[in-house]
């Protein structure tokens, strides 16, 4: 299970990479796992609003379609374009070249209901995989 | 509700598995005090007075009465009704088919292992009411023509987050009841906009367009059969972000622009007329279409087609992982059904008539309405509507009440006709008259002497 340090995590198994004002928010490697072969992603509008822990994208998959909840409340800056034609780069590259969306970040002291990744880590441990 | 009760305190029933216990959790949950006090928004005059049935009778007994039941019903009129269900020709072979062992369920086909046969007939069935709504992506179909038009509005809620939905006064207004009842307890603003000389009114659509509407649901040709192109209305929706729904008749897609050529965003209309019979509450078959883009929008299955791990064709469903029993209440809709018997049918129906039988079973159709109009519009008294052209159907009107003229004719062995009194206030001597294929020029003239005689002797 790849968890890579310098992140911020949720329990429902997103990622948020600050740097200063702004985010970039994708799935973590224990999703993707889950979820399979990522068949479609619905990426919302960009220059809308998303409240922390509220659903930002819904993320489609052999098995399921799930929703994609914002670790972070802000506004939505950019969507990453290349998953409409190529939405298996969550399952390739989830911490990279498949993030979903970028944020500007609206209030910094919600991190304090973020994991990070040591703390991700035991948490998906206790989840027995 | 005693006897119900009655069975639930005895605790343990062969039809209700729930224990006096259970029972009692779930009316705790929902904060009822007891059965009587959950059922207490239904009337008492709704409720049944008694559960004292009688004695069981045998099948002899029960099939005997029945059929005296049944004896009661005019079924050897001759069918000048319409009203969204028209008397087509269904060719032998729709029935042969379609009573096969392997096909005869109503229900969809999970297991694509063991359905291929019903899952490459589904296909079939989309792909023809693509073709014949000249859409690009078409669902295994919906419970009817009036279901699917509020599946319709729902989803040009989806697409556009609005809530206004503009309605067409000449849509059906049966359809208009179901898409009432449906969405009685949301939020969704309708508005109604009367027709003008029986098409629908531009000025009035284009006062009522703006950003905050979803959707204009239209059909063609309306309830009063007038044939319209909608071209116009749907640039001027699009213009706003509205989408554009538009019910269609799919016999007269035949002969008329579609609603695709017409630039409508989503397609439906019962499929009644493509292989099923006339029958009091059906079943009968709803279709949908829409544009690719609105994929991901659309209710109900969809079936696709693939390759196996031999690289064969095959069939299978897709988009399940939008419907309910995936996404409990965040599904695209709560529809989770077909009615592939129906679709099978409308398949079968399409691909024996073929391109070129559709288009001449239409033209007969409009053939056979023009003549009629011709022989009606003498009767002394009568006039035809003529202010836009028609397909198969036609408003008359009556020197007198229409439902009296009705019961009349049925004397004379007709179906003459539905009275529009029914749904429109205004309208009390109207009545609208279908002739389809099946009308010889004999039962033609034959209604057209009986009305007369009915009205002036």
């Amino acid at each position: 299970m790849n968890i890579p340090q310098g992140l911020l995590f949720t329990k429902e198994h997103e990622w948020i990479k600050i740097d200063s004002d702004k985010g970039i928010i994708g799935i973590t490697d224990y999703a993707q796992r889950a979820l399979g072969d990522v068949t479609f992603v619905e990426l919302p509008k960009v220059a809308g609003h998303v409240r922390q822990f509220q659903g930002l994208a819904t993320i489609e998959s052999v098995k399921a379609a799930s929703d994609i909840f914002s670790p972070l409340s802000g506004e939505i800056i950019e969507v990453n374009t290349k998953l409409e034609n190529n939405p298996a780069l969550v399952n390739q590259s989830c911490y990279s070249d498949g993030w979903i969306t970028k944020i500007k970040i609206k209030d910094l002291s919600e991190k304090k209901d973020l994991l990070d990744s040591a703390a991700y880590k035991k948490y998906v441990d206790g989840l027995g995989v | 509700m005693r006897l119900i009760k009655n069975t639930w305190t005895d605790s343990v029933s062969d039809y209700i598995a729930n224990t006096e216990k259970d029972v009692r959790l779930m009316l705790e949950a929902i904060g009822a005090k007891s059965i009587e006090d959950l059922f207490s928004d239904i009337k008492p005059e709704n409720k049944p007075r008694s559960f004292n049935l009688p004695e069981g009778r045998s099948e002899f007994e029960v099939m005997r009465h029945l059929k005296n039941l049944s004896a009661k019903n005019a079924t050897d009129l001759v069918c000048f009704v319409g009203a969204g269900f028209y008397d087509h020709y269904i060719p032998s072979v729709v029935d042969h088919l379609a009573n096969r062992a392997e096909f005869y369920t109503a229900y969809t086909p999970y297991q694509p292992e063991c359905s291929q046969g019903t899952l490459q007939a589904i296909y079939e069935y989309q792909s023809a009411i693509c073709r014949l709504t000249g859409m690009e992506i078409a669902n295994a179909s919906l419970y009817d023509g009036g279901t699917a038009l509020y599946e319709a509005l729902m989803m040009a809620r989806r697409v556009t987050g609005r809530n206004r939905v503009l309605v067409d006064d000449a849509v059906s207004p049966i359809y208009r009841t179901i898409i009432y009842s449906y969405t009685k307890n949301l939020d969704i603003e309708f508005v109604e906009v009367p027709v003008q000389h029986g098409q629908s009114d531009r000025a009035a659509i284009k006062k009522h367009l703006d950003d905050k509407v979803a959707c204009i649901i239209l059909q063609n040709p309306n309830f009063f059969g007038a044939i319209d192109d909608h071209s116009d209305i749907a640039s001027d929706a699009h213009r706003v972000g509205a989408l554009v729904v538009e019910s269609a008749y799919p016999i007269s897609l035949g002969l008329l622009k579609t609603p695709g050529e017409m630039g409508a965003d989503i397609a439906t209309g019962e499929g009644q007329s493509l292989g099923l019979p006339l029958s009091f509450g059906g079943p009968y078959l709803g279709f949908m279409s829409t544009k690719r883009e609105f994929a991901r929008k659309m209710p109900g299955r969809v079936v696709g087609e693939t390759v196996d791990a031999n690289n064969r064709t095959g069939y299978c469903l897709t988009l399940q992982t939008r419907e309910q029993h995936i996404r409990r209440e965040k599904a695209t809709s709560n529809i989770c059904s077909n009615e592939a018997l129906c679709a099978l049918r409308a398949a079968i129906y399409l691909s024996c008539v073929g391109k070129e039988g559709l288009v001449q079973v239409a033209r007969l159709n409009y053939e056979k309405a023009e003549f009629a109009k011709s022989l009606i519009g003498k009767i002394k008294g009568v006039s035809v509507k003529q202010s836009s052209p028609t397909f198969n159907e036609f408003t008359v009107v009556l020197p007198r009440d229409p439902k009296e003229v009705i019961a009349a004719m049925i004397e004379k062995g007709f179906a003459a006709g539905f009275p529009l009194t029914r749904y429109y206030k205004n309208m009390e001597n109207y009545m609208i008259v279908a002739v389809t294929e099946k009308r010889t020029k004999e039962e033609i003239v034959r209604y057209t002497q009986s009305l007369e005689s009915v009205l002036w002797n």
